[in-house]
């Protein structure tokens, strides 16, 4: 994982004013202790938005 | 007895019909017409189309199904709309032809009390030259619009895989074949999941990846984008779609109509007016969508098409047609009851009803060329607004021909949103997102037009996880099994 998103960014390309993953937030999106949690987060929020939407 | 006929056997249809038949019991009829022998949860054709999982994993055959509920079916394509009858009846029918093995090319006549029009689009891949045939599977490109599309798309990605292995390089052009396509979420799923799996299968060095679409900024998905809240911040859905781009090393062109596609290059239209052109070894470009091709006659025999749909084909609802310039654009211009303003016993929903116009800001280039990504009517709002249209019709012939109708307009509905980045029980993630509501209400909700409390969006191992139980969850309530009806769409 070296330098994970930054070593894509090419100066004044596309994707040069966009911002990239630390290892922190990289580690953590597959991290299945904190996934679990962020698991049961969305399908709150995602219960909250479906009854408001019938 | 009353008839309820609905015209196709997708999410919108599919939800109508089988509510309308757990609503109705056998005092009344509900008949499906569908060209399909088999129900397809299409959003798991990404996963079909880089060999993740297989046809028979996202279909099933809809016979048995609709034994089950008591729903007649035929398996047909609707050709016409009589709303008025004929000549020597009043009784309005619709003309259909049979698509089934045996009696294939049949036409026949149903008459109805009441008709839900829920055919979804027709692929409309002749708009762009050497896109793909008449049945989607092109010489050129490929397509996950359909399970059997997918199937092909994965046996030329592998076909790909093995000849990175062997050492040549290839280029990978993934996105809209058109300027006025939607469905820009099915592409950006799969541009992703074949990055993953290049990743898996030790090729992606070998790989040059780029996405091509309508959208006038990344992350608009046919919505003009949407703001999250984020680290205290509401943040634009460009910035996350354009921070995925980054870290995958996936290169981008945006505000491109694609008009011609060649052996190995897409030739494209920008909206500053300058043409250019990719060359690609795989290509999977979503076609633009149109209406189904459905006549309506009236009782003299005159053909009304105009009066019951839009010049696209999409049947008209009770939507404001005469909004005008963006500026002019209100949330009150979207439809709520989908019943047909000139036949009250007409109504249409998900795909096949026309938007009043498109949500993302209207753009073309200087040379008069549209491109702007046309309004989403999938999924979770396709769903809700089908069991809303089966209500209103059972309540109609339930209660009385008076029975107020429901609503479900997409300016006071959210969706859940489940973007695939990849599968794998410990290594895929997905972006997962609610909006609220799908079609922005400026009035109400000054300047991002939604409410950030409700409109949310993170990418995650949690993600693909939702994504891989909703596919297990929706076939179990198509199929109609235990519990189904608790099921929210």
């Amino acid at each position: 994982m070296s330098k994970y998103g930054e070593k894509n960014i090419k100066a004044y390309g596309n994707n040069f004013t966009t911002m990239t993953p630390g290892p922190v937030a990289k580690f953590l999106r597959t991290c299945v202790i904190f996934q679990f949690i962020r698991f049961i987060f969305i399908n709150i929020k995602m219960l909250v938005v479906v009854s408001k939407s019938h | 007895m009353a008839r309820l006929v609905v015209l196709g056997g997708g999410v919108s249809g599919h939800t109508a019909a089988t509510f309308a038949a757990e609503w109705l019991g056998s005092e009344h009829e509900v008949v499906v017409v569908t060209p399909n022998a088999k129900w397809n949860w299409i959003p798991s054709n990404i996963w079909v189309g880089v060999g993740q999982m297989t046809k028979e994993e996202v279909t099933f055959d809809l016979a048995p199904v609709y034994a089950k509920a008591g729903i007649i079916y035929h398996q047909a394509k609707a050709l016409g709309i009589h709303p008025e009858g004929n000549e020597t009846s009043d009784k309005p029918y619709v003309v259909v032809e049979s698509t089934e093995a045996g009696s294939a090319g049949k036409i026949e006549n149903i008459e109805y009390d009441y008709l839900i029009n829920a055919t979804g689009p027709k692929l409309n891949f002749a708009a762009t030259p050497g896109l793909g045939d008449a049945n989607g599977l092109g010489e050129f490109t490929v397509s996950v619009c359909t399970a059997d599309h997918a199937v092909h798309a994965s046996e030329e990605l592998h076909k790909c895989i093995q000849t990175m292995k062997a050492g040549k390089r290839q280029k990978f052009l993934i996105g809209t074949g058109h300027g006025m396509c939607t469905c820009q979420g099915a592409a950006f799923e799969y541009i992703f999941n074949i990055e993953h799996e290049l990743n898996k299968a030790g090729v992606r060095d070998m790989a040059d990846i780029k996405w091509i679409s309508n959208e006038s900024f990344l992350g608009d998905f046919g919505v003009g984008g949407l703001h999250m809240k984020a680290m205290g911040f509401a943040v634009s859905s460009k910035i996350f779609a354009e921070s995925l781009f980054a870290e995958r090393n996936v290169d981008w062109i945006i505000g491109a109509h694609v008009n011609k596609v060649e052996k190995g290059k897409a030739h494209y239209e920008l909206l500053d007016g300058s043409m250019g052109e990719e060359e690609f070894d795989f290509s999977m470009l979503i076609p633009p969508f149109a209406g189904v091709g459905l006549k309506a006659i009236n009782k003299a025999g005159e053909d009304i098409t105009a009066t019951v749909f839009a010049p696209n084909g999409f049947m008209k609802v009770d939507a404001n047609y005469a909004a005008g310039a963006y500026e002019n654009w209100k949330a009150s211009d979207w439809p709520s009851t989908y019943q047909n303003p000139t036949y009250g016993n007409l109504f249409a929903c998900g795909i096949a009803f026309a938007p009043p116009h498109p949500i993302s800001k209207p753009m073309s280039s200087p040379n008069g060329t549209p491109i702007t990504p046309t309004p989403p009517r999938t999924g979770m709002p396709s769903g809700i607004m089908g069991k809303a249209v089966a209500h209103s019709v059972c309540d109609r012939i339930l209660k009385g021909p008076d029975a107020p109708l429901h609503e479900a307009s997409m300016a006071h509905m959210g969706a859940a949103c489940v973007a695939s980045a990849g599968k794998g029980l410990f290594t895929g993630t997905a972006a997962a997102m609610t909006i609220y509501p799908v079609v922005p209400d400026f009035e109400k909700y000054p300047g991002t037009g939604r409410d950030t409390e409700y409109t949310f969006g993170e990418i995650g191992l949690a993600g693909h996880w939702i994504k891989h139980i909703l596919h297990h969850l929706f076939i179990w309530k198509a199929k109609l099994k235990p519990g189904w009806t608790l099921i929210p769409e």
